[in-house]
Parts: C-alpha cells; sequence; structure tokens
C-alpha cells in the first residue's frame, strides 16, 4: 500500500509519547509542601544520622533565602514549590531486595520500557541501580562489584553504612549554598546513587542508573555521588524515562563526581523524560546541577544525549584543579516542538597543563529553542592550559531557534583557547542525493542527524550508543518541512 | 553626590541655557527621566559583566565647560592626518572651534548639532533621523540624548559622492580640573551617496575626562558608508562610544575601531539591517597595556534576507590590561540567506593580562550560514625561532609578527594616510618600525 507523506505526518502527529503508561503500584507520599518539618521527616523515614539531618536543614534555610534565577533562555511557568509532594516510595518494599522480591508491576514496567531487570543482569554485563520514585528498588550485581571493594549502593544505604565517605564529599564539589535548585535537592533529596571505587581498582562493567518519575505530582530530586580515588576507574551511565503526565513534573538533581589523583569517570546520560505533547502541554522540568572536581592527572569525561523535557536547564561542569588534568564534555541536545533546552558546560582551568574538549552538538526542531551556554575560564596559574570548544547547531524550520552562548575568560598568557560554532541547516542536495538512491526523506534526515551527532555518539559505551541512536529518531520524528 | 545625582540635577540648569521651545525637549527630558531611573551601568548587568565604570565615575566631573582654551593650528598639526585634504570637524573642550574647521555646505552638510537642531531647514531630517535608532534602555545613550547639544552633523544627499573624508577631532585641554563630554553625531547618507568619515578624541592634558558620546548613522538604499575610529587617547581619559548604524536595502557601512590608548574604552556598535542585500562590516585592532581596557560590544540586528555581516576583532595584550570582546549576531526566522561571520582572535603577551571573550549567536532561521570563532594564544614560538634563526632580532620578529596578526585588518582600510598613522602607532606601541609595508 502506498504510504503518502500526508499520511505520515498524521501519524506523527498523533503519535504519543511511546513511554507514556502510568503503572498502579501503591506509594506512600507525603504531605504536600514543604517546611522544616517535611525536611526532618525526610529525614527521618530515611534513618538519617544527626549530621546528615543538619545538613539537609541548613540547605533549606539557604534555599528559604534564594531566588528562583531566571537568567537561562527559557520561559516557563514557574513550578509552586509548596504544591508538590516532596516524598513517595513504592510502599512495597522488602528489605532483602533480591530480584525475585521485586513487585512484579514494577518488573512489568521495566520490561514496557525494554529493561527488564533479569534480562539484564545475564545478558548485558551491567549493573543497575534502578531507582522508582526515589527509593533504590533493585541492586544487582553488588557481590561482584563487593569483590573489587567498589561500592555502588543507593546514597540513603550509603549514609548508614558508609557515613565517613558521604560525609568527607558530599557537597564538596556542589556546595549547598550553590544555586537555588542544588540547595533544593541538597534539603529533600530522596535517594539516589553512591558510587566508590578504591585506590588503583578498574571497574569491570559499566555502572548503570534507571530513573523514572512515577508518581504523579511528586519531584524528582536525585543525589549522586561517584568518587574515584587514586588511579581508578569507573564508567558510569545514567538513564531517564518519565511516564506521560500533563502537568509539570520537576526534577532537579545533583550529580558530584570526585576524580582523585590519576583517575578517571566517564559519565554518560541519555535523557528521554516526557517531552510535553505537541501543543507543548505538560512535560517534565529537568533543573539539574552536575558538577565534577578532577586531581593532579586525573580525567573526567561527561557525554550527555538530551531529547526529553520540556524546560531543560543542565551544566555538566569540570573543575580542573589538578595538574594535567583532562575535562571532556560531548553533548546532543534535540528540541522539538516547544521544547527548551538551555545547556552546556564549565571547564575551569586552575591546575597547569589542563586540557578540555567540549563538543556541543545542538538539533532544534518544530517551535522548539536551543541553547549552549559555556564558560571556559583559565585561571592566572593555569600555565599552559588548552581548551577546544567546538558548538554546531542545526536548524530545521524557522518557527525554531539555536542560541550560542559561550563565555571565555582567560588571564594566562600561556593559554590556548579554541571556540568555533556554526549553524547550518539540512540541506536540500544532501536529502535529494538520498531520495535519488531510494531513502525516503524521514531516514535521510535520520540518516544525517545521525552523521551530524557521529562525533558524539561515538563517545557513548556501545549499549547506550544504540538506544540514543533510536531516541534521536523518535525526537526528530514528523520535523521534516 | 554621585556624578549620577549631578548629571539629573544640573539637567534644568542646561536646558535653561538652551531654548526649551525646540521640539528636541521633549526628547531630552524622556531621556533624563528614564536615566534616572537606569542610573550607570553596574557589573551586575550582563552587558556590562567584565567591565567596571567605577572607577571612571568616582571623578567629580564638571559638566559644563566654563573656561575656554584656544589651540594653535601648529600645535595640534600632528593629529590631523598627513597630506590629505578633509573636511574637519574641530571640538575643543566640547565645542564647536570654527578657526580649526573646515565645514561645507555646498551640496553636502558637514557642519554641527548644534546649527542643525536650532535652524528650520534642517527640521525636516532632524525630526526624521534625530533620537529614532538609539536603544532607549541603555541608560549611557539616554544620558548622552538628555544632554545633546552639540556634535557633528552630516548629511549627504542623493547620488553625492563626498570626494575628501570627514575627519572629526574632539580635544580635550584640561581648562578644567576634570571635565565630562557627551557629544552626538547624526549623519545621514541618503540614497547612492558615499562617504568617509574618521573620528578621534585627543586629550591634550593629564586631567580626567570621560567622553560619552553617541553617533546616530543612517545608510540609505545603495549608500556606501566608511567609517575610521582612532582611539588612541592618554591614560587618564575614557572613552565610551555608542554607535547605532540603521541600513537600507543594498547598502555597505564599514567601521573600523583601533584601540591603543585609553583608561577604559567601550564601543557599543550596533547594526540594523532594515532591508535586503545589505553588507555590514566591523573590524577592529586593539592593542593595549599597563592597566588600559577596552570592551567591544557589538550586535548586528539581521531583520531581512539575503544580508550578510563580517566582524573581525584582533587584539594584542600585555602589561595588566583586560580586553573584552561580546558580539552579538541575532538573525530573525524571516532573514533566510544570511550570512554572519564573527572572528576574534586574541594574543596575551603576559601574565596579568585578561581577555574575556562572549561570541554569542541567537538565530531563528534556518537556511542562514552563520560562524563565530575566538581563539587566545600566543605568539608562535617556531615562527619565532625561524625568523631569529634567520638573523631577525626577536624584537623585530615579534613586531614582523605582530603585524601580520593584524594584517588582515589593516589591508581593508581604504585611505592611505589612515592607514599609515595607524601603522605608526603600532611601531611606536611596539617601540620598532618595521620599514617596509606588508
Amino acid at each position: 500500500m502506498a504510504y503518502t507523506e500526508e499520511e505520515l505526518k498524521k501519524e506523527l502527529e498523533t503519535k504519543e509519547y511511546e513511554y507514556g503508561f502510568y503503572t498502579d503500584i501503591d506509594s506512600e507520599t507525603f504531605p504536600v509542601g514543604l517546611d522544616e518539618s517535611i525536611v526532618r521527616a525526610i529525614s527521618k523515614k530515611k534513618e538519617e544520622p544527626e549530621w546528615m539531618t543538619e545538613w539537609r536543614l541548613k540547605a533549606y534555610k539557604v534555599w528559604k533565602n534564594m531566588k528562583e534565577p531566571d537568567w537561562a533562555n527559557v520561559k516557563y511557568q514557574k513550578p509552586d514549590f509548596q504544591a508538590i509532594a516532596y516524598y513517595s516510595a513504592p510502599t512495597v518494599l522488602d528489605p532483602n531486595k533480591t530480584l525475585d522480591d521485586v513487585d512484579p508491576d514494577l518488573l512489568a514496567m521495566y520490561k514496557k520500557l525494554g529493561i527488564s531487570v533479569d534480562e539484564q543482569k545475564k545478558m548485558n554485563n551491567v549493573a543497575m541501580d534502578i531507582v522508582v520514585d526515589s527509593v533504590s528498588v533493585a541492586t544487582t550485581f553488588k557481590k561482584t562489584l563487593g569483590e573489587k571493594g567498589i561500592i555502588f549502593m543507593s546514597i540513603s544505604e550509603a549514609i548508614k553504612e558508609h557515613p565517613e565517605l558521604v560525609k568527607k564529599y558530599i557537597g564538596t564539589v556542589v556546595p549547598t549554598t550553590d544555586n537555588y535548585y542544588a540547595a533544593l535537592n541538597s534539603a529533600v533529596f530522596s535517594d539516589g546513587s553512591f558510587c566508590y571505587i578504591p585506590k588503583g581498582v578498574k571497574c569491570p562493567m559499566e555502572l548503570s542508573t534507571y530513573f523514572r518519575i512515577n508518581q504523579a505530582g511528586t519531584g524528582q530530586f536525585e543525589r549522586t555521588l561517584v568518587i574515584a580515588d587514586n588511579d581508578s576507574y569507573v564508567s558510569y551511565l545514567e538513564g531517564c524515562t518519565a511516564p506521560s503526565r500533563d502537568e509539570n513534573q520537576l526534577h532537579a538533581a545533583v550529580v558530584e563526581l570526585i576524580a582523585l589523583d590519576g583517575s578517571e569517570i566517564k559519565y554518560s546520560t541519555v535523557q528521554n523524560w516526557f517531552p510535553g505533547n505537541k501543543n507543548g502541554k505538560g512535560g517534565v522540568y529537568n533543573f539539574v546541577t552536575k558538577r565534577g572536581i578532577c586531581g593532579t592527572n586525573s580525567k573526567i569525561s561527561w557525554t550527555q544525549v538530551e531529547t526529553g523535557s520540556a524546560v531543560t536547564w543542565k551544566y555538566p561542569s569540570c573543575i580542573l584543579k589538578g595538574d594535567n588534568s583532562v575535562g571532556e564534555f560531548y553533548s546532543i541536545a534535540v528540541t522539538n516542538n516547544y521544547q527548551q533546552a538551555d545547556t552546556g558546560t564549565k571547564m575551569i582551568h586552575l591546575g597547569k597543563n589542563t586540557k578540555s574538549t567540549i563538543i556541543s552538538k545542538g538539533i532544534s526542531a518544530g517551535k522548539s529553542q536551543n541553547s549552549y551556554r559555556g564558560l571556559v575560564q583559565i585561571n592566572s596559574r593555569a600555565e599552559n592550559a588548552r581548551n577546544f570548544s567546538q558548538c554546531d547547531s542545526l536548524l530545521m524550520g524557522n518557527k525554531c531557534g539555536a542560541h550560542t552562548f559561550p563565555y571565555i575568560e582567560a588571564k594566562n598568557k600561556t593559554a590556548i583557547v579554541e571556540h568555533e560554532a556554526s549553524t547550518s541547516k539540512i540541506g536540500e542536495d544532501q536529502i535529494f542525493y538520498c531520495n535519488q538512491r531510494g531513502i525516503d526523506t524521514e531516514k535521510a534526515i535520520a540518516l544525517i542527524v545521525n552523521g551530524f551527532s557521529k562525533e558524539v555518539l561515538n563517545k557513548l559505551p556501545m549499549e547506550f550508543a544504540v538506544e540514543a541512536q533510536k531516541l534521536l529518531e523518535i525526537s526528530l520524528e514528523g520535523s521534516v518541512g | 553626590m554621585s556624578l549620577a545625582d549631578k548629571l539629573v540635577s544640573s539637567f534644568l540648569a542646561f536646558e535653561l541655557d538652551i531654548n526649551v521651545q525646540s521640539p528636541v525637549h521633549n526628547i531630552r527630558t524622556e531621556a533624563i527621566k528614564e536615566f534616572e531611573k537606569l542610573g550607570f551601568p553596574n557589573k551586575k548587568l550582563e552587558a556590562w559583566k567584565y567591565t567596571s565604570l567605577k572607577n571612571v565615575l568616582k571623578e567629580d566631573y564638571t559638566i559644563f565647560s566654563k573656561k575656554k582654551n584656544v589651540l594653535e593650528f601648529k600645535n595640534i598639526q600632528n593629529y590631523f592626518l598627513e597630506n590629505t585634504e578633509t573636511y574637519k570637524l574641530v571640538f575643543v573642550d566640547g565645542s564647536f572651534d570654527p578657526f580649526l574647521s573646515q565645514t561645507s555646505h555646498d551640496g553636502v552638510d558637514i557642519c554641527i548639532l548644534s546649527a542643525a537642531l536650532t535652524k528650520p531647514v534642517y527640521s525636516k531630517i532632524i525630526s526624521k533621523y534625530f533620537n529614532t535608532s538609539i536603544n532607549k534602555k541603555d541608560s549611557l545613550s539616554l544620558l548622552n540624548t538628555a544632554f545633546s547639544k552639540e556634535g557633528v552633523y552630516i548629511h549627504i544627499p542623493k547620488n553625492k559622492i563626498l570626494e575628501k573624508p570627514v575627519e572629526v577631532i574632539h580635544f580635550a585641554t584640561g581648562n578644567e580640573a576634570t571635565l565630562m563630554l557627551q557629544p552626538r553625531n547624526l549623519i545621514v547618507l541618503e540614497k547612492n551617496s558615499q562617504a568617509e568619515i574618521i573620528e578621534t578624541h585627543q586629550s591634550l592634558t593629564s586631567n580626567p575626562i570621560f567622553t560619552n558620546s553617541v553617533t546616530e548613522i543612517f545608510v540609505d538604499q545603495d549608500a556606501h558608508l566608511d567609517y575610521y575610529k582612532i582611539q588612541n587617547d592618554n591614560l587618564t581619559s575614557s572613552l565610551i562610544d555608542n554607535t547605532y548604524i540603521s541600513q537600507q536595502k543594498k547598502s555597505v557601512a564599514k567601521v573600523h575601531t583601533f584601540s591603543f590608548g585609553g583608561k577604559l574604552t567601550r564601543n557599543n556598535l550596533n547594526y540594523f539591517q532594515k532591508g535586503s542585500y545589505i553588507d555590514s562590516i566591523m573590524k577592529g585592532i586593539t592593542i593595549i597595556d599597563e592597566n588600559q581596557l577596552v570592551d567591544h560590544h557589538t550586535l548586528v540586528d539581521h531583520a531581512n534576507p539575503n544580508c550578510e555581516s563580517h566582524q573581525d576583532y584582533k587584539g594584542i595584550y600585555s602589561g595588566k590590561s583586560t580586553g573584552v570582546f561580546n558580539g552579538k549576531i541575532v538573525v530573525d526566522k524571516i532573514a533566510q540567506k544570511t550570512n554572519a561571520f564573527q572572528q576574534n582572535n586574541n594574543i596575551l603577551l603576559t601574565d596579568k593580562s585578561t581577555i574575556n571573550s562572549k561570541p554569542q549567536l541567537e538565530i531563528f532561521a534556518d537556511d542562514v550560514k552563520c560562524s563565530h570563532g575566538c581563539t587566545i594564544g600566543q605568539l608562535d614560538h617556531d615562527a619565532l625561532f625561524y625568523l631569529r634563526a634567520r638573523g631577525i632580532p626577536k624584537k623585530e620578529a615579534k613586531a614582523l609578527l605582530t603585524y601580520a596578526f593584524a594584517n588582515n585588518v589593516l589591508e581593508s582600510v581604504n585611505i592611505p594616510s589612515v592607514k599609515s598613522r595607524i601603522k605608526k602607532i603600532i611601531a611606536n606601541k611596539l617601540g620598532v618600525d618595521l620599514g617596509f609595508d606588508l
């Protein structure tokens, strides 16, 4: 049957968010609103020690006096922080936490997402710390990792079991006073992941977390802390999908990476929160603070594929404190319909011979706005610092926008900084070339976008690269003008 | 009393001094009201993030200069272009000096704004153009508008090609212990006309001078403007230059900014493209040292299809100097087939020098070619070695490389005497004269 372009367009327009379903699990949700007692209650619920409660309260006090920032190039209705429930945990929670004990409903949900836990366990060499509505449900491969001395658990467990490590590092890279959302997160974070790689250990598998927002009207406040001790290596994956909801949901996560001398952390994210429907209704607000600090001879590499969220506000950064340290940032941000993304990175060069690379690819379609905002700062003691930045934008149609706001500050005469940016569209001749060879326009665009993003996709671990490629295609479907 | 308060309260005195009946009266009153609300810009504003006016504004500037100094031509001869016939508009401490100037009313108007604002013959052009292009939210432009009284007025009628360049020089003589100057310029190029203009600010004293200048330029269809700003003032003067250029169909407007002197120099160069097939060109060389600060803020508003803009700014920083570059390109959604290029290259020569660069693109159209590049680096050690291995002393070798670095911009200077003047200043700055043309 002949499949006309009209039909295709119609189908794509009505195409709903693929992962938009709601799993009915009894959740224990706190009353809405935020005050000191809620912060205390969260802390108590998690059976946290006194210092943690105090730390949260301090953050809450800071947050109370802060104003929501509005410098980003995004427009949205400010969330009402008193209308959010700050804690929700699936009530069916077995303390023994083996996979067999996991609520079958939950397992079914992962299956729909194509990430059946036991399959993952058997087929892929991936350990998953699965987070559903903020509480870690299943931690796999814990034993294998344990033999190497690697600690990989939810942060609430870590607070109880390894308080000395958490206490030493939490809030050192992203202080509670850092920004509005980081302060909020510090006060109310419900769960997240904690990872510690001991000295000289190379983590044998990719560590991975899946986030989902399940309960309606709950905010997701994740806290991730990754510590790589001297001369260790870890690759960490973070993936996000959220079911379809009408009201805007808030996601304000904090990720802290600590790469001690000689270590390497690779942090990859595929973010596919619900972007809202084609009229811009609904969708997730994603306000994330991600930052890493590098010791001598260490390396932090951020890779992100951002296809979801109604509003994204995210700047994974590197503080290159140690001499000879390396920071990398590879990013693809795709926006379609009414999505808005303001994303980029900060590279703060403090140590000598520090190097940073920034590759950012922005693709905007529909009526979306896509901004790159980056800072490269070479401080006066950062001798022989080197930076290369490239940000390319691809526009589809004339109803979307692409923006770049690069800040470059150099205070050292030995610094070499390069910045390049270009904006282009998909060439008609490129599409014609593909059409001529029997590739339809939709496929041709996928092909070209894929080529445009290759530099970044290549940096993703294998399993993620395939998924990311699929996501790119899904997000851009129907954007052929 | 702060300078802002002083300016606001002296506005009444200023208005009494001139004709309150004039149509500009309302514009001025409106502007001072807005300025009173906004005050001077501070570092909290995104556009002033890297440049603080604190040190400039702390002086108690004289706003209306009372004493008069007379300048002898032979003493200031050096500041004029050599071997070049020009029209001259010379201002001394803010007042027009008819003896040093050479104006014209022969088919064109090359005269002063105070005449244009008061004489009925000019009222049509004034009401059509005056104060129509400035940013009504920029407090410094508003301040200048409130005190707009004197400056350059150039009107080139249809199909007229100005055969001589116009030289504009603002001298400060130190007649007052401190002085604030606010020249206001209006330049109108009618259809298919051409003009070349060279603007210089020169202080002859070590007394603090603060100039807040606004220039409005209108370039009509097919007209061609070539504008040179030579900023080689001494280290006690500061300059804020706000230039607004509105271009019509198929016109070309070129602005070269050469920043070598001054304590603080801020160039706000704004282009508005109001037709298609327009070309907007901005080029600049900055060579500074000690505690100098030069800040280039450019804005190109691509509002129509098939237009181009080219920006090329080179900077060399030594001592404790600071350079700022903020280039903003906006492409509206109807401005398809836009070609916008922006290049900012910087060399840091000392550890205490700083460069802050923000090349910014805001694009709403898809069929465009926009690119920007920014580099920060040093003189190439291998190239230096190559030259020295061939018997060229270090200093000369460095100078040669510096010239080569800046040459892209120098090449596009069309007036030979301007080019040789710039070369002379660069040679002076580097302490080496190459003695040949590149």
